[in-house]
């Protein structure tokens, strides 16, 4: 095939690659999009192939069947609540891939790289093994193993990373100078170290952040490969996943109201002098299931607000059992969804889409809130902090400023929990206090189905 | 056009019919590059700001996908003539690279089939 032709075939892929993320825009389209997208791949791998340069397929073949088959059974064993790992997982091997084949060209082609070659492949390299590490820690930070909990950041780690970075910014111009074989893979073992020490800081509630920005970082890794191999089809796509990435980045930095810097550095907003969890929790008032099924009973609108406490008790399909069963007594029911509850973007909707609720009754934020005064009963489950209503009130509190599904709002607010044991912020919610609020202390999954049981006795 | 640029700047053998953005894209492959980068960017911001938040897992999966389009590289990588350190740093990256692409396009196929009904 003639390099003019590979070309046009790559001009093909990219053109499917946009159009699949174009499908993406709407639920109905998105399976066609994704195949639009699979296509692309396929286009580009064969193009490939069929170039002059490539003339051993043994390699390859063995590759692609070993590849093929680990991607094939990780994608389909894995659960729904699993996602946010197999993400993370991804992104690591994203980068890891940019690094090889950048290294792969650097040994063949390093005396005959030009100066924008050479910061290409220094670049792949940081980017790649900033992502590989980054992601490989927060994926064992997400799978919760044992040994993470020993690992701790250091003391002055700020002034570390900055060493590390003049040392990554020192390697680079040596590459552009003097390249050698030592100093890109000493980039790679020092960008490596980086990545640790820049995602050890980072748990919990900025989980989100950091899943979108490996995202985006492996998107930027595949452009920077592209950048060394001259190869217009890696900068597309790169890009592409690049800014995918950084728009959800943005997106889940708003729905904290964090800066990425705050994010990345570990900083957390004003210090809170406000009451103890104590005196917050001194009007706290427990509840029965057979009290909020009687409650659900006389209401007409339900509104429904998960948090990742739902992903862990598993009680999504418990969910989908109690949203039929009001629906079928003609009471309205709807999901408020905050945009960073669980551990990654979307991971709601993926949970309730997984459990066969209905798209049309995941409601964003704003939308939720639109109409929660005409809310009777709001049912929180396992939420913390984005329902917590200091956010909205208390212009001293650690999360003040955080935009919030006003659970508070509705007219009955129940919520569904272990324990008043605090969320991510470390911070007492005074909702669990309100005046119209009740506590129904139980695993997530049991309550939901007492109340189902309580209903239909009832 | 700037890929058809690119392509013919390598490939024109009569310089006389080389039109102004074939001379830049021959005299500057970086700038070409940089301009398809910067072009493909913007193209993501527009596309990427109107996927609901509904999707924004699958989103992240499938373009977890498209990332291992490094499998461009790695076939390039593992194929070539020579049997040194390289075909095995591309080895290495094709099995990566594939595992990307499959496990990601075929793990968002099952989340969106979910979201289907």
């Amino acid at each position: 095939m003639s390099p003019t032709l590979i070309d046009l075939s790559y001009l093909v892929a990219a053109v499917f690659f946009i159009l699949g993320l174009k499908g993406m825009t709407r639920p109905k389209t998105a399976v066609r999009g994704n195949l639009y997208g699979a296509l692309g791949m396929l286009i580009a791998v064969v193009a490939t192939l069929l170039n002059q340069g490539v003339v051993g397929y043994s390699l390859i073949l063995a590759g692609v069947i070993v590849g093929a088959l680990i991607g094939a059974y990780i994608a389909i064993t894995v659960k729904m609540e699993g996602m946010p790992e197999m993400v993370a997982l991804l992104n690591g091997l994203g980068g890891a891939g940019s690094i090889l084949v950048a290294g792969a060209e650097f040994w063949r082609q390093a005396n005959e790289q030009g100066i924008d070659a050479r910061i290409a492949t220094a670049l792949s390299g940081i980017i790649g093994a900033v992502t590989l590490s980054g992601s490989l820690l927060a994926f064992v930070k997400l799978a919760e193993y044992k040994f993470v909990r020993a690992l701790k950041p250091l003391d002055g780690q700020q002034f570390y990373n900055a060493i590390l970075g003049g040392f990554l910014l020192l390697m680079t111009l040596t590459m552009v100078f003097n390249p050698t074989q030592l100093v890109f893979w000493a980039i790679v073992a020092v960008a490596f170290i980086l990545g640790y020490m820049l995602t050890i800081p980072i748990g919990g509630a900025d989980m989100p952040v950091v899943i979108a920005l490996l995202n985006s970082y492996s998107g930027l890794a595949a452009a920077a490969t592209g950048f060394v191999l001259e190869n217009n089809v890696l900068i597309i796509a790169g890009s592409l996943v690049g800014a995918s990435g950084l728009i959800l980045t943005k997106v889940m930095c708003d729905a904290m109201n964090r800066s990425l810097l705050a994010v990345l550095f570990g900083t957390v907003g004003p210090k809170d002098d406000g009451p103890s969890a104590d005196e917050v929790y001194k009007t706290v008032k427990a509840t029965s299931a057979e009290e909020v099924a009687m409650m659900l009973e006389v209401a007409s609108r339900v509104v429904i607000v998960p948090g990742y406490g739902m992903a862990v008790a598993q009680a999504q399909h418990a969910v989908r059992d109690l949203t039929n069963l009001l629906k079928s007594r003609d009471i309205e029911v709807e999901f408020g969804i905050h945009p960073v509850a669980g551990r990654m973007p979307g991971h709601m909707n993926v949970l309730l889409a997984e459990a066969d609720i209905s798209y049309d009754l995941l409601k964003e934020m704003d939308e939720i809130n639109s109409t929660m005064e005409q809310t009777d009963v709001c049912l929180v489950i396992g939420a913390n902090d984005t329902v917590n209503p200091d956010a909205r009130n208390n212009p001293n509190s650690p999360i003040a400023g955080m935009p919030i599904v006003n659970a508070d709002k509705a007219r009955t607010c129940v919520v569904i929990k272990r324990s008043l044991s605090p969320g991510y912020a470390q911070i007492p919610n005074p909702l669990f206090a309100a005046e119209n609020a009740l506590m129904l202390f139980a695993d997530g999954k049991q309550a939901v189905v007492d109340i189902i049981n309580a209903l239909k006795e009832g | 056009m700037f890929l058809l640029a690119d392509d013919l700047a390598t490939n024109v053998t009569d310089p006389s019919t080389n039109s102004v953005i074939v001379e830049a894209a021959k005299s500057h492959p970086f700038v070409a590059g940089l301009t398809v980068f910067a072009l493909a960017v913007f193209v993501g911001f527009e596309i990427i700001t109107k996927i609901p938040p509904t999707l924004h897992t699958p989103l992240m999966s499938g373009s977890n996908a498209i990332s291992g389009i490094t499998l461009v590289g790695a076939v390039l990588a593992a194929g070539a003539e020579n049997n040194d350190l390289a075909s095995y740093l591309g080895f290495f990256a094709v099995v990566l690279a594939t595992i990307n692409v499959v496990g990601g396009f075929l793990v968002t196929h099952r989340m969106l089939q979910k979201f289907q009904r």
